[in-house]
């Protein structure tokens, strides 16, 4: 957007150099657009100031105060507790944690998800079966993700089904702890909670494959790995990008699947200074926050500069 | 939500589906005849609660609504219910975890009219000055109260000082000091409600053997099928009891450790977590009797109405007994009491006094015995228990008939006796209290470490 944005108005500019008679109509011209670009985002705007700008002006700032240690802010300027947060070995284990599971997530949203996606554009012939089958798999989400999330338990568990079922056909003596309270169990809770983020978008970009296309590299003597390889993965990048900034910033972000499936033996970032907050540490907890919100800008926009999703979309 | 993930995680599936069925059909009727039951008692509480008021108090008190905010386990919607109805104002109980409790009284202090405070929160409270004292006089059991919260002690027995007693967060000078004062004056900062002491829930059938030591949970036997409690502040001394059960370490203050305590529980802590000893931690009542029922764990820290829960079930637990002996063990005492927030004044502040004297008049101290906690005023709860119920919760006596829990389900058979005895011989062995230590950010931070090892 910004770079469009740029262009016009470098070129309104450019315009409005030669000949200052013309300049009135052409500053019209602009000025109206101008009001309709504003009337375009006031909405987003309106909603992005006062509940996210705002809140995070405030975070920013506390995270610069002082605290006595019983909730209590001294408005001020101190880099006390930046220096404690990157001082601090604790927030380097728990960000190799947290990336730990957001990989793990992602490759597995990514894969079962592009698969999905695919089967859906490229296998289900009837166009309205695809939608149907689609709209399938949004069912799950009918149900709060809380729900779906500790569904998992009875299923994992120690007397759970499939350590029943292992037991009985004698595969296993010992149930399987593994199973539930561990890293699986968490990579498993969130893969199903966020497998449809890379769902919708893949299919949404394959969707605008044009079937032509893949028809001719037929013609021509493709393999399938080759159309997949050279037509169907890079014409879905906006949509696989768009997935990965969902999954990550929602792993990134979350605490609550971590608490409950790792039986809490597990924290990730925002655990962590969730439990700051607990203790009435906020500048810590606070500046926490800003440094966890540095690393997700910085990997949203990585994400961004290796697809360009604009270009993409309005391909 | 509980019953239905037990239902599929237990060797009979079909069977406990069933009984969950019956479990929420009865939920409904026990509510209807807990309506009836609370009908009759608030009649009996009422009458001389409401007749007292002049008519013209009551139309003016009518539009007055309160909010008392504060965890789930102190503030219960059917006890609010009931004062609604006995006062004629409105009441409004809202529930929060304690870590949101406190931050809610702190940075919104105006959205609450009665915080439910801990000691340690009392403190807080008063620190920040979002509470207003309140004058003893105008409690009229104040009297009445057990000494164990105005003045420290109880049947002769001093009440130990670790951590932050009742007793020690109950007073200050005058009603806007910020900070404690160490013995009574005519201002509270909380007026005790319900307390107990914690010890550890075990599988008697698994454990093989009576627990009365802490040091059972840290046991290498019971690798893998301990869990111990998630939250810093209170896990953290669970687990000083057991490396001092065990003989590792003495403490000074295990309610305020110094650094060097802090590190040496915690890493003690990190090097169990290693060698597997916890299958689990928990966090909410919820997920302890979860764990327990599913049979994840065999032995756990645990609060006394989640042993009660995983007892409904009929999987048998039993509350460990963990009286002090050596200088070590006991119990880890806490306790829930009501504030008064600052901006409470005029016929509000008066309604608050009402509902604070209500609390304390019996029908609440009836209706928490059963599930296990206490009243600091027992005499007025022993009116609204029957003599079986008294005979079993608080003299530790052999149940003289089925005893039921608040909602009338059976919960214990005739003749079984109450984990760890009677009231005084538990509260008497109770060693150090619910706290936050003056250390709390350091600690909060080894225990996150504890938590990503």
């Amino acid at each position: 957007m910004t770079r469009r944005c740029k262009r016009s108005d470098f070129e309104a500019f450019a315009d409005m150099q030669p000949g200052p008679s013309s300049a009135p109509s052409l500053a019209q011209t602009t000025s109206r657009a101008n009001l309709a670009g504003w009337l375009y985002v006031s909405p987003l705007v309106l909603v992005l100031v006062p509940f996210f700008v705002a809140p995070i002006l405030v975070v920013l700032a506390a995270s610069f105060f002082a605290t006595d240690g019983f909730g209590g802010l001294t408005p001020g300027f101190t880099l006390a507790s930046y220096v404690e947060v990157l001082h601090s070995a604790l927030t380097l284990k728990l960000y190799l944690a947290t990336i730990k599971f957001t990989l793990l997530t992602w490759v597995f949203t990514l894969i079962i998800g592009f698969f999905v996606a695919y089967f859906l554009v490229f296998h289900v012939r009837n166009q309205l079966l695809a939608i149907g089958l689609f709209l399938l798999c949004t069912v799950p989400f009918w149900t709060s993700n809380i729900i779906r999330m500790i569904s998992w338990i009875p299923l994992l568990g120690k007397e759970g089904l499939i350590n029943q079922a292992l037991l009985a056909t004698g595969v296993i003596r010992q149930p399987l702890e593994v199973l539930l309270f561990s890293d699986l169990a968490v990579v498993i809770a969130y893969v199903h909670q966020l497998t449809i983020f890379m769902i919708v978008p893949i299919f949404n970009s394959m969707a605008r494959i044009d079937k032509k296309l893949i028809e001719a590299a037929i013609d021509a003597g493709a393999s399938r790995f080759d159309i997949m390889r050279l037509i169907v993965v890079p014409m879905s990048k906006s949509g696989i990008a768009l997935g990965t900034i969902f999954v990550v910033s929602i792993v990134m972000g979350d605490f609550f699947v971590v608490k409950v499936m790792s039986g809490g033996g597990s924290a990730s970032v925002v655990s962590a200074f969730y439990e700051d907050v607990g203790v009435l540490q906020y500048p810590t907890a606070a500046a926490s926050a800003v440094l966890l919100t540095l690393v997700l800008v910085a990997i949203v926009s990585l994400i961004l500069r290796t697809v360009d999703i604009r270009q993409e979309i309005t391909r | 939500m509980s019953d239905k993930v037990k239902g599929t995680s237990t060797s009979d599936p079909v069977g406990t589906g069933a009984k969950a069925d019956v479990g929420s059909r009865k939920k409904l009727s026990r509510r209807t005849l807990l309506k009836g039951a609370a009908a009759v008692a608030g009649a009996a509480a009422g009458s001389d609660a409401i007749s007292g008021f002049p008519t013209i108090w009551a139309q003016e008190i009518k539009d007055i609504e309160l909010r008392h905010v504060g965890v789930s386990y102190s503030v219960v919607k059917a006890i609010g219910d009931q004062a609604a109805k006995d006062l004629g104002f409105k009441v409004t109980m809202q529930n929060l975890d304690t870590s949101a409790a406190i931050n809610r009284f702190i940075s919104q202090p105006n959205t609450v009219d009665i915080a439910d405070l801990e000691g340690w929160q009392a403190k807080l409270a008063a620190k920040r000055s979002v509470i207003q004292g309140i004058e003893v006089k105008k409690i009229k059991e104040f009297d009445n109260i057990l000494p164990i919260f105005t003045k420290g002690e109880i049947d002769g027995h001093k009440i130990p000082r670790q951590g932050i007693s009742p007793y020690e967060a109950m007073y200050i000078a005058k009603p806007d000091s910020a900070d404690l004062n160490d013995g009574v004056t005519e201002w509270a900062t909380f007026l005790p409600q319900v307390y107990n002491a914690d010890s550890i829930g075990y599988r008697p059938d698994l454990v093989g053997h009576e627990v009365t030591e802490w040091k059972d949970l840290i046991d290498p036997k019971f690798k893998g099928k301990a869990a111990i409690l998630d939250v810093p502040a209170i896990g953290i001394m669970d687990a000083a009891l057991c490396f001092e059960s065990a003989g590792l370490i003495k403490y000074g203050n295990k309610g305020n450790m110094t650094k060097e305590e802090i590190d040496f529980t915690c890493n003690k802590l990190i090097e169990l977590k290693k060698q597997g000893q916890f299958r689990a931690t928990w966090t909410t009542f919820d997920q302890s009797v979860q764990l327990m029922a599913a049979g994840e764990v065999v032995i756990q820290s645990m609060w006394s109405p989640a042993v009660a829960a995983v007892r409904v079930k009929e999987i048998p637990c039993v509350y460990a007994p963990v009286n002090v002996k050596n200088g070590k063990e006991g119990y880890r005492g806490w306790c829930n009491g009501m504030g008064l927030m600052k901006h409470l004044s005029g016929k509000k502040l008066d309604a608050a006094y009402e509902y604070l004297n209500w609390y304390l008049s019996g029908w609440q101290g009836g209706f928490v015995a059963r599930y296990g906690y206490y009243s600091p005023v027992p005499s007025t709860a022993k009116k609204f228990l029957t003599p079986a119920e008294w005979a079993f919760w608080y003299e530790g006596q052999p149940a003289p008939e089925v005893v039921n829990d608040p909602y009338g389900v059976p919960m214990e058979k005739t003749g079984t006796k109450r984990d760890g005895g009677s009231f005084l011989d538990r509260v008497k062995n109770i060693s150090c209290w619910n706290t936050l230590m003056d250390e709390a950010a350091y600690m909060n931070k080894r225990w996150n470490d504890f938590k990503v090892a």
